[in-house]
């Protein structure tokens, strides 16, 4: 399955094709058949423990550290006025460049039906900026929501498994429908009626303006995603994560899965944000020995962190055989 | 049942437990839709009942009917309210709304006093929701001053002032030129002595500009051709904002009243300066003195109104 058509389709809410024998390839099936049997439920235990040992969610605390630093720059340019990165997430000028967030811009242009240069230079140069670092890299390196919402999401797990709440799903298919619904509203009503209620915005302009009753907006949403339906928001309504994954169907960055060492245990799965990009890790579910991981997909590292195989790694598509290319010409 | 028709994979019958969870998941799908959604479009409420109207940076696309123009292209980053040097510029909260985020100035707190003189918030805007159009203080149109409450006015008392315009506490600022062209001082720390109150008037930025321009002509007439590049739309100097004129009072008596002109942009330094509580002064945010429309002769023959038809009806901007 072609990797753009099959991304868009899960940006989309469609799940994720399953491949029948013959479109397998012949490599990836003979790995299959070789899996059955080989491993004792022993053996796996002992591998996923030993790498529990040694790892150290080096991504994660990467992640968090960017994130983190990334929103420090912002409050602390103004608050010192140093003028490094003025503005908010909607909005900011990097040492003077123009930067305006994709879907803010998008609502601006649909609300306002206009198009000022200033505005037009910010968004294509988020674009290449994100273009070439994954798209929806965006959600978990960047958007302070995503890391309230992690939080959150260790005490839902928590909950869950003390048997207290359970988990509620939705059909995913809604995020694609309050994408065409706040695109319609704001084209219509003239008004940014997502920014109304974008927990980013609202969160970015808290931390550098000062707090205000919007907050409890955002405060009620973690609720939501605590005790009610896991990661909620991210994976059923945002459309700054829809913006963003259409911006990585062609980015290089990507999650890379190879079937060799995999156990299949899904591990990958219990700790993503969006579990369904990972199902080609389900035995018999990818096409190929590798596969890249999908464009909703928000790069954050956390099943390349608890993989226990280290059967997804990160790639930059295109970069080794670059350097493969660069080698053999030598 | 002795044929089997072959099943599409992932199609199979589901199970009564199974297709009862599918219909509660759509069930639950659609109301997160209906409640997001409803949630979101709340925001009108406060645009419907009028309280999100505000004072808007100079520059706001905002016709006093209707703020729509301005919320739209805002895209609520408020780089305006970093690059204001008296902090006038804040963002408003979710109670306005579709407004959220969207910059405000509190004129009583602290007005624009056009410190900056570049109209920095406007350079600052990436959507041009504080518009380019304009380049200069007196081409804003942010309001319009009023004496709305004439019998608290201490010039109409005949009172002078004494002190600090509004107490020891008060954090706004103000450039006093004389003192510090560069950084705005707090009204707190400039007392002032003055044996008739005219505090509206003598800190009005158009009105300080105004003298500027005189005290400029004055010290250049040798090179008058000096600078004319900058003067283009820059009218040197601009028209009054705001004056002090006699008026006769019902029971006879004659006193100094601030009367507001044609020049006046709204900037709400009279409104901050006033040291009367519950200012004498105030600006009229659904009104600017375009949207008044008395110039010429309407305009010298008293206060402005709205219905009189003006005979000399120039476009003054862009012209």
């Amino acid at each position: 399955m072609n990797y753009l058509v099959e991304s868009l389709r899960q940006i989309m809410g469609a799940k994720p094709s399953r491949p029948t024998k013959a479109e397998q390839s012949a490599e990836v099936r003979t790995i299959y058949a070789g899996k059955r049997g080989h491993l004792t439920k022993a053996d796996v235990e002992k591998v996923r423990h030993e790498h529990i040992k040694a790892c150290c969610n080096q991504w994660q605390r990467r992640r968090w550290l960017v994130l983190i630093l990334v929103n420090l720059l912002f409050v602390v340019s103004y608050f010192f006025d140093v003028q490094l990165l003025e503005g908010a997430l909607t909005a900011s000028r990097f040492v003077g460049f123009h930067m305006a967030d994709l879907n803010a811009s998008l609502q601006v242009m649909l609300a306002y039906k206009h198009l000022v240069l200033n505005l037009i230079i910010g968004t294509v140069t988020v674009f290449i900026l994100w273009l070439l670092l994954g798209g929806r890299t965006f959600c978990s390196w960047v958007c302070p929501y995503h890391l309230l919402s992690e939080w959150a999401d260790y005490l839902h797990v928590w909950l869950v498994k003390k048997r207290l709440i359970k988990n509620h799903t939705f059909n995913r298919k809604v995020r694609g429908i309050f994408y065409v619904i706040f695109a319609l509203l704001a084209l219509l009503s003239g008004y940014t009626v997502f920014e109304t209620i974008s927990p980013t915005g609202i969160l970015s302009r808290a931390l550098i303006y000062g707090p205000g009753v919007a907050l409890i907006w955002v405060g009620l949403l973690l609720l939501f995603e605590v005790f009610y339906s896991r990661r909620a928001w991210c994976r059923y309504v945002c459309p700054i994560g829809v913006t963003y994954g259409l911006v990585g169907l062609a980015s290089p960055i990507r999650v890379k899965y190879n079937a060799v060492d995999c156990h299949h245990e899904g591990d990958c799965r219990k700790v993503c944000l969006v579990p369904h990009v990972l199902d080609l890790t389900i035995r018999g579910a990818a096409y190929d020995v590798n596969q890249d991981v999908g464009a909703d997909c928000t790069r954050c590292g956390m099943c390349v962190d608890v993989c226990p195989t280290n059967s997804l790694t990160y790639e930059i598509k295109g970069l080794s055989k670059m350097l493969s290319g660069a080698a053999e010409t030598r | 049942m002795t044929e089997k028709r072959p099943l599409k994979r992932g199609k199979k019958p589901l199970t009564p437990v199974r297709r009862e969870q599918s219909r509660r998941e759509f069930l639950r799908s659609t109301a997160l839709v209906v409640g997001v959604a409803t949630a979101s479009i709340m925001g009108v409420v406060p645009l419907v009942r009028g309280t999100s109207l505000r004072l808007r940076p100079p520059g706001a696309l905002k016709t006093p009917e209707d703020e729509q123009a301005f919320f739209a292209s805002c895209i609520k980053c408020g780089q305006c309210v970093q690059v204001c040097p008296v902090q006038a510029i804040k963002l408003a909260d979710l109670d306005d709304g579709f407004g959220v985020g969207v910059p405000y100035i509190e004129p009583r707190e602290q007005a624009c006093d056009f410190s900056c003189d570049g109209l920095q918030c406007v350079l600052a805007c990436p959507t041009g929701a504080l518009t380019h159009d304009l380049d200069y203080p007196a081409d804003t149109r942010m309001g319009f001053a009023r004496l709305a409450r004439p019998e608290a006015c201490l010039a109409v008392q005949g009172k002078g002032f004494k002190g600090v315009a509004r107490g020891p506490d008060y954090k706004g600022l103000l450039r006093y030129e004389e003192i510090d062209r560069w950084n705005p001082l707090p009204v707190a720390a400039h007392p002032y002595d003055l044996e008739l109150c005219d505090l509206c008037v003598r800190q009005c930025p158009i009105e300080i500009r105004i003298k500027q321009c005189k005290e400029e002509k004055r010290r250049n007439k040798r090179r008058s051709s000096a600078r004319v590049a900058q003067r283009v739309g820059n009218e040197c100097p601009p028209k009054h904002a705001i004056n002090m004129n006699l008026v006769q009072l019902a029971n006879g008596e004659t006193r100094m009243e601030p009367s507001v002109k044609r020049g006046c942009v709204g900037c709400g330094v009279c409104e901050m300066i006033c040291p009367v509580e519950g200012p004498a002064i105030v600006v009229d945010i659904d009104k600017t003195t375009d949207s008044l429309k008395h110039r010429g002769k309407c305009w010298s023959s008293g206060p402005p109104d709205r219905n009189k038809e003006c005979s000399s009806n120039k476009v003054r901007r862009g012209g």
